[in-house]
């Protein structure tokens, strides 16, 4: 059977993708970020999953206004990024693990979770981005597991209330764990954490409530779901909603879990940026 | 940390909630910045502006929220961030351009305001 060997988070700012570009990792802006990086992609490389589920948010790439899916999973057989409007250099696909993705649909459609499925999603820097940290030189890094990215409505409210997101992630567990291959499994959830791009208020970023969500996903994030959507705008700032997708990652690591590795670093881009490794406790 | 006292109805300082309000107000805009992923639209539009608001049916607050390139009337008309990206993005202008222009900052004093946020 499949089993869960751990979650990592990441930020996922599209300044990263051309930093990583231009190998700024010992520039002194670049470095306290990329320092995160190394002892994730050593437990990556020890490790070796098969398979990588990338919990993201599509920033107007993969899906427009006129049809806004709450949740999306990918079922193709690779994923590509494609020009964002500004973004980074193309680069060759992602493969994916379609067999295993209709097993995660037909799973959370089971569970209630009506989700969308898609044959063909292009992927934007928040998925791309934290491939580009963990696996250095993706996709052809030569431990490039398969992908299943699984992208949450953020752009445009009303977005899934943290207790949906985590309850999201404890089904994906039940769906992963029931699935009869025997790999190895990584759940990633990317974005966040704190920032704002937008308003008067542009430039918003929120230390203490940072610090705060990153201890509390590792010792009781069901703590977290008392945080209503707009207060998570109020005090994580109006991109800051992108933590549901750290939600989504921790609710399929089971009750405990122990921080392996964690970085933490302001300002990258306008974002205060977290960087985490979780592994399982049995 | 305490979130019991937090007022769900008061608005939230210079912040905009893209909701189904803003996304009817700002739909053909919207749709016109999604566009810009393609470089053939972004070379479109450079080539005649005018007639690419026409093409999209962006109303005249739309129209001359673009022509001012002011981020801050743009969200007024209904745009979100995330597609307005796309549209700053024609111009060169950044995540930081963006926020300096929004709050009123040279860009290097927005700068100094992000690294102060980590102190």
């Amino acid at each position: 059977m499949a089993q869960i060997i751990g979650g990592i988070t990441s930020s996922h700012i599209p300044a990263v993708g051309n930093a990583v570009h231009d190998k700024k990792f010992d520039d002194p802006y670049w470095k306290p970020f990329f320092d995160g990086y190394p002892p994730i992609q050593k437990w990556l490389e020890d490790h070796k999953p098969d398979v990588a589920i990338n919990i993201y948010n599509d920033h107007g790439l993969g899906f427009f206004l006129d049809q806004m899916p709450t949740f999306a999973i990918g079922a193709a057989h690779e994923y590509k990024n494609e020009d964002e409007g500004w973004g980074m250099p193309k680069l060759d696909p992602f493969p994916g693990d379609p067999k295993m993705s209709w097993h995660i649909i037909e799973s959370m459609v089971e569970d209630h979770f009506d989700i969308t499925s898609c044959q063909e999603l292009a992927v934007d820097h928040g998925f791309v981005v934290p491939m580009q940290l963990f696996w250095p030189g993706a996709p052809h890094n030569p431990d490039m597991p398969r992908t299943i990215p699984i992208s949450a409505n953020t752009v445009q409210h009303p977005i899934p209330t943290l207790r949906r997101a985590l309850d999201f992630g404890r089904a994906l567990r039940k769906a992963i764990l029931s699935y009869p291959e025997d790999i190895k499994v990584v759940v990633m959830g990317t974005g966040g954490l704190s920032h704002q791009l937008d308003g008067e208020r542009a430039g918003f970023i929120n230390k203490e409530f940072d610090q705060y969500c990153m201890e509390k996903i590792v010792s009781d994030p069901d703590a977290l779901t008392k945080i209503s959507r707009r207060e998570l705008v109020e005090k994580a700032g109006a991109q800051g909603t992108e933590f549901l997708m750290w939600m989504m990652m921790r609710g399929t690591l089971g009750d405990k879990v122990k921080a392996v590795h964690t970085n933490y670093h302001i300002p990258i881009s306008n974002t205060g940026a977290g960087t985490m490794l979780l592994e399982p406790v049995a | 940390m305490e979130f019991d006292n937090f007022d769900h109805h008061a608005p939230i300082e210079g912040t905009t909630i893209f909701d189904g309000e803003q996304a009817m107000k700002g739909y053909a805009l919207n749709k016109m910045c999604y566009s810009f992923n393609a470089a053939s639209s972004r070379e479109e539009y450079l080539t005649d502006p005018e007639a690419y608001y026409e093409k999209f049916g962006l109303n005249e607050q739309q129209k001359q929220a673009c022509r001012d390139k002011v981020v801050l009337d743009l969200i007024a008309a209904g745009g979100n961030i995330y597609y307005l990206a796309k549209f700053a993005g024609i111009f060169k202008l950044d995540v930081q351009d963006v926020g300096a222009q929004q709050t009123g900052m040279t860009k290097e004093q927005f700068k100094q305001k992000l690294v102060d946020a980590g102190k």
